[in-house]
């Protein structure tokens, strides 16, 4: 747990990047709804002015909008709320940027029970799952500074819709500066044969604390960032199944169709049935509380990731 | 194109879109014939888009929020050369690109539309791009009023106006008629000229069969500079043939035999009539 070092919120990184970017490239828009502010974007705004468009809150129209100066050639981040950017405008994201095939970047902030005891109208648990079942639209969902770096450079030529959700808090560095990042491609942090944890985006970071944990009891454990659920890194998972005895996926989001579901599709359908252990929100009125107790009352934590381990890889050993 | 050139297509056109809607067996029979002339003045006289500019990014872009009078659109861009005229026989069939609402798979089309309330929201964002460009292009947008109780209609009303695009062209096909019945029966519209007024538009009416009058209103664009146009173009549903007009169940109905035997009769005598007037038979 020692050995990593914090750095800023992904939406910082994520702002700073893309500031970088847009002033070599004129073309590069941020359209946002009302939320320079929380985007991290007001130096954004003052710099290149030129390239903001602000539509107010209202979202449908800000992802149609997005999609129409999309198709006229600019490169579109539409920056909101995650949690009202896919439901409020979900038609939008459907027909305008995925059936119409105009590839917007959206750019989900405060993501997952991010903004905590602000309650259930402001969570994004149900994201994974909707967007998963929309045909022509990644999702990625970077972990760290350097995903989220990575895949904003990468969105900006990307040539199909994409999805980019972050949160608010400041993270961990997961990742050296030589990693190779690719859209749809897991990056394997470490392998290990009893235990291998998949997580997607910011809880990342605690399977990697939660490794740790279990690696100090002698257990061999393995990390992955599942970072991409579209296109979803299934050679990956396979690969992992092979070897580990008990997988543990960690998510932000829904225990319902989101990466725990997609691994348990995968697994089953290529005839693996590993001990697998689905981490996530479970379907209940969501405990109120901010980020770090929601974590901790459903066990996103690394004891609690570690725990469930320890008792999945026991239950199967018994 | 003269009127009386565009007055042949008009008749020509009505024949094609009942005749692909009978063969398909499905299709937007009202809609269609009651926009038919307001895309024949776009695609004849207005727009700046061929088949050969299609991929040029000053081409003026037509955007069909209404998607489901699609044949009407089929029908135009088929007879512009946008696709064989034989491809309108593949009208609904299976893996056919000819599906019953706008998509991209058929060259000309600009967006994929159907699920109301879309289009103007699009074409705002495709004019902005004109004007963050300083590009001359034009923006056409078709809006059904049936489809004006969409509430992001109005989102992107105040956004059309907040960023003085009078590179926008709204037309509102107002012929009253939704499937359950009178616009205004539904949910009122009215005073839909004073609302559009009221978010920032500059507006004219104008009869949309009218094409002496059409061709002239989109001349005048824009109406009012720094402001977005409206068009309200007061229309008929179903125009063209008397028993299909102005009557709700015809809004997806599609004719038996001896309506569309009855129908073409009646179109038949307006190319007889039109005939009659000019003596010409102009080939399509």
């Amino acid at each position: 747990m020692e050995s990593l070092s914090l750095c800023k919120p992904n939406l910082e990184e994520f702002a700073q990047t893309l500031l970088a970017l847009a002033s070599q490239n004129k073309d590069i828009l941020v359209v946002t709804g009302d939320s320079r502010g929380s985007g991290k974007l007001v130096p954004f705004g003052k710099t290149l002015p030129a390239q903001i468009v602000e539509i107010g809150i209202a979202e449908q129209n800000l992802v149609g909008i997005s999609a129409g100066l999309a198709s006229a050639g600019k490169k579109v981040f539409t920056v909101a709320p995650a949690c009202f950017l896919t439901s409020r405008s979900l038609e939008q994201i459907k027909n305008d940027v995925a059936y119409s095939d105009n590839p917007v970047k959206l750019i989900g902030i405060s993501a997952g029970v991010s903004y905590g005891a602000l309650g259930s109208t402001h969570h994004s648990i149900h994201d994974y799952a909707v967007l998963r079942a929309i045909h022509n639209i990644d999702i990625v969902s970077p972990a760290d500074n350097f995903e989220t770096r990575k895949v904003i450079e990468a969105a900006v030529d990307h040539p199909r819709p994409i999805y980019i959700r972050m949160g608010k808090k400041p993270m961990y560095d997961l990742h050296t500066p030589d990693t190779r990042f690719e859209v749809g491609k897991a990056i394997v942090l470490s392998e290990g044969s009893d235990v291998t944890f998949l997580a997607t985006g910011e809880p990342l970071s605690r399977a990697v604390m939660a490794a740790h944990l279990l690696e100090q009891e002698g257990l061999s454990v393995g990390v992955i960032s599942m970072h991409s659920l579209c296109p979803f890194d299934e050679a990956a998972i396979l690969r992992a199944a092979q070897h580990t005895k008990v997988m543990v996926s960690v998510e932000e989001h829904s225990v319902h169709g989101g990466l725990g579901s997609l691994i348990a599709s995968l697994l089953m359908q290529n005839g693996f049935c590993p001990r697998l252990k689905i981490i996530g929100i479970p379907d209940e009125y969501t405990v109120t509380g901010s980020q770090k107790e929601i974590f901790c009352h459903y066990g996103i934590i690394p004891e609690g990731l570690a725990e469930t381990a320890r008792q999945t890889l026991n239950a199967k050993e018994n | 194109m003269d009127y009386h050139e565009l007055a042949y297509k008009s008749i020509q056109y009505r024949r094609t879109i009942l005749r692909i809607i009978k063969q398909a067996n499905a299709g937007h029979t009202g809609g269609s014939l009651s926009c038919i002339d307001i895309l024949n003045v776009l695609y004849n006289h207005v727009l700046n888009v061929t088949p050969s500019s299609f991929d040029d990014p000053n081409r003026d872009r037509y955007i069909q929020s209404k998607g489901h009078s699609v044949e009407a659109l089929y029908t135009v861009l088929a007879d512009r050369g946008f696709f064989p005229q034989e491809d309108l026989e593949n009208l609904g069939r299976f893996q056919s690109h000819l599906i019953g609402h706008p998509t991209r798979k058929v060259r000309g089309i600009e967006q994929n539309t159907g699920a109301l309330g879309h289009g103007l929201s699009l074409a705002v964002g495709t004019a902005l791009a004109a004007k963050i460009d300083s590009k001359t292009y034009r923006v056409y947008t078709l809006l059904g009023d049936g489809e004006l109780t969409e509430g992001s209609n109005w989102e992107a009303a105040m956004a059309a106006s907040h960023y003085k695009l009078d590179n926008l062209i709204v037309i509102v096909d107002r012929n009253t008629l939704q499937i359950t019945g009178r616009t205004e029966d539904v949910m009122s519209l009215e005073p839909l000229e004073d609302k559009f007024r009221a978010f920032g538009f500059a507006i004219q009416h104008v009869g949309g069969h009218d094409l002496p009058a059409l061709v002239k209103v989109f001349e005048q664009i824009p109406f009012k500079p720094g402001k977005p146009n409206l068009v309200l173009a007061h229309t008929v549903k179903g125009k063209g043939v008397s028993f299909i007009e102005d009557k709700a169940h015809w809004h997806h109905h599609v004719p038996t035999d001896e309506e569309y035997r009855t129908a073409q009769a009646e179109l038949d005598q307006a190319e007889r009539k039109w005939q009659a007037k000019h003596g010409i038979v102009e080939p399509l």
